[in-house]
């Protein structure tokens, strides 16, 4: 299955609002243990170790592959 | 009462080859009496080839080093002979605790596979499994098979020839010499054998102190074991609790880099760590305390013509998953049937070379899990340590984290995938019997495939005909004609497959396997696991 790297969340700005909403208030420790907590919980939903290995490339910023 | 470790097992005592003219020429001669050395001395001797064990020392390892032996270790040991007292002596167990900060975060059953004869693992003091092997050599030895070993008889020096070594021994009546055929060095990690031949060891060490303590304790600490990230009586750093045979209970407490090894070691430093530990009003006594520095690194290459290098002397890891000795035993489990079929010359010595190619894949599969679990318990930087604190955070509520928890992982044999003496799979069946894997156990009736499979090669046919024995390049296969009614034998065997024939190494690892016999693959298989294809 190929990463999805198209637009795939309804409401943007609702899900962006969020997901600041959640760090409201956090110490730099704090908010850094919730993303850290938050991409495991995202790993485990998706699952799939070909597309969290694609999202890895994508996310340090290396070009897709031509 | 003396402790097993204190009493000499194998004193010194004068070998006619001290009184020889001439340097004497022995088969196989063994470096170290270790657990490596002694398990590779049995497994040549009861095959009738002469296997001499010279060590430094004359009792066993001093305090309890490895605890944790695996399932793997122990059928390698049945095979040996030894394997029944191991397992009577030993403590099982399934059940652990994993702590993070003050609270406890999760339990644990390991619920192992039914249908094996020996459990996944048992705790034993290493002085105890050494003590057990060096009692199976004696009594080999009593019945008259070519074994010995001698104890106070230091290797100082070697000299390689291409067709033997020569080894220079210091005793306490004086230095002598002796050559061997074959020079199997199981000196440890410290290899004496290595640095004279002045070979490389390199890998990584971990920036860490740990203090290891046996303590002999009467608390009803259940047979648990128990794990902590980062208590409150040990702040930033780790500790575990685990259970061995006779009261005795093993301590790991993780100190960091910059200390002081001989302040921490001192009892008196060591006590309050281990009351703050265990609670002030526990009575226990300190059997055993040590500071270590775990380090992971391999020789490049275990053969070296005549000298073959096996157990720590080749490979160390640190010790969380346990594969020390664990994986030593599996280097001589692999390496004696080979070397004996070059002794006797039915197969030519390249064959050793698979020795070393499969083998160093097990090494570097086995650091590489001890490598995964040193950095989940002693996170490198501060990236990693947020995500292991996350990890252990979340394994409280959620069940998907808990397999994310490395405090190390149960050390299982290795796979000799790609191996050049496997020929390709041919069957549908289950992968975890495919060539290159040890085989799985299985009961049948009162006993259980691995001890029907004996010290030889072996053709195992599951609802399929085939002769009862094959001759092949010299040796001789018998076949082990089983039928299918068993449920972990299908599951384990057969997978999808309604028959299947097995051709499985004296090391009882599967070398191929087909639907059905076909004798023109049967010998050419045969042919391929003597590294004669
Ligand atoms: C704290 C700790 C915990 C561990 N836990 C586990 C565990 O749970 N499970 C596990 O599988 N492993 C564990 N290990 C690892 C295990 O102890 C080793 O892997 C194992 O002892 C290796 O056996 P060996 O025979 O290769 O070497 P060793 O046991 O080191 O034996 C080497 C022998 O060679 C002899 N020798 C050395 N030089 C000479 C010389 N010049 N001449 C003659 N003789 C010589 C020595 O006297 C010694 O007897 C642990 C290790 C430590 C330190």
């Amino acid at each position: 299955m190929p990463l999805i790297l198209t637009p795939n969340i309804d409401t943007p700005d609702d899900f962006y609002a969020d997901l600041l909403a959640t760090h409201d208030g956090l110490s730099k420790a704090d908010s850094d243990a919730l993303n850290a907590r938050l991409i495991l919980i995202l790993a485990n939903h998706i699952g799939d170790r070909d597309v969290l290995h694609q999202a890895l490339v994508a996310a340090k910023g290396t070009p897709p592959a031509a | 009462m003396k402790k097993i470790f204190e009493i000499p097992l194998y004193p010194y005592a004068r070998s006619t080859d001290q009184d020889a003219p001439e340097a004497i020429r022995h088969r196989v001669v063994i470096v170290g009496a270790g657990p490596i050395g002694l398990a590779a001395a049995i497994d040549l001797a009861q095959q009738g080839i002469e296997a001499i064990v010279l060590d430094d020392n004359d009792k066993v390892s001093f305090g309890s080093r490895a605890i944790c032996f695996a399932k793997r270790t122990l059928e390698i040991a049945d095979r040996l002979g030894c394997g029944q007292p191991m397992v009577d002596k030993g403590v099982v167990w399934n059940l652990g605790k994993v702590f993070f900060g003050d609270r406890k975060v999760y339990d644990f059953n390991l619920l192992p596979e039914d249908g094996h004869k020996r459990p996944a693992f048992i705790n034993l003091q290493q002085y105890y499994f050494e003590e057990y092997l060096v009692n199976r050599a004696h009594a080999l030895q009593a019945q008259g098979a070519p074994i010995e070993i001698r104890g106070r008889n230091k290797v100082t020096a070697v000299e390689q020839h291409d067709d033997h070594t020569t080894l220079h021994i210091d005793t306490p009546d004086g230095p002598y010499q002796i050559e061997a055929d074959w020079l199997i060095a199981c000196d440890g990690a410290g290899s004496p054998i290595r640095s004279m031949l002045g070979l490389d060891f390199v890998g990584r060490v971990f920036e860490d102190n740990f203090l290891i303590a046996d303590v002999v304790m009467d608390a009803d600490f259940p047979t648990e074991r128990w794990f902590w990230f980062d208590p409150p009586f040990n702040q930033g750093q780790s500790a575990l609790l685990h259970k061995q045979p006779d009261g005795v209970w093993r301590i790991d407490l993780q100190l960091g880099w910059d200390i002081d090894k001989e302040h921490e070691k001192k009892p008196e430093n060591v006590i309050p760590r281990l009351k703050a530990m265990l609670g002030e009003d526990v009575k226990f006594d300190l059997e055993w305390v040590s500071i270590y520095t775990f380090q992971c690194r391999r020789m490049e290459k275990f053969r070296h013509n005549r000298v073959l290098f096996a157990g720590d002397s080749a490979h160390q890891v640190s010790p969380f998953g346990a594969r020390g000795a664990n994986s030593g035993l599996q280097d001589t489990d692999n390496l004696i049937w080979k070397l004996k079929l070059v002794i006797d010359g039915q197969a030519a010595e390249t064959l050793l070379d698979s020795y070393d190619t499969e083998r160093v894949h097990g090494a570097q599969e086995n650091i590489m899990n001890s490598s995964r679990s040193t950095d989940f318990i002693t996170p490198k930087s501060d990236t990693s340590r947020l995500f292991r604190d996350a990890v252990l955070d979340l394994s409280e509520h959620h069940a998907f984290a808990r397999p994310l928890v490395n405090s190390g992982r149960l050390s299982l044999p290795c796979t000799y995938d790609g191996s050049p003496l496997n020929t390709a799979d041919a069957l549908d069946g289950p992968a975890r019997t495919r060539p290159g894997s040890a085989c799985p156990d299985v009961m049948l009736g009162g006993d259980s495939l691995l001890s029907a499979l004996g010290n030889g090669f072996t053709l195992l046919t599951l609802n399929a005909d085939a002769p009862d024995t094959l001759d092949e390049a010299g040796i001789t296969v018998p076949r082990l004609a089983l039928s299918s009614d068993d449920a972990a034998l299908r599951d384990r065997y057969l997978g999808a497959a309604d028959s299947a024939v097995y051709l499985i190494r004296p090391d009882q690892h599967v070398a191929a396997r087909w639907p059905r016999f076909d004798e023109a693959e049967t010998r050419a298989a045969i042919r391929r696991a003597i590294g004669k294809e």
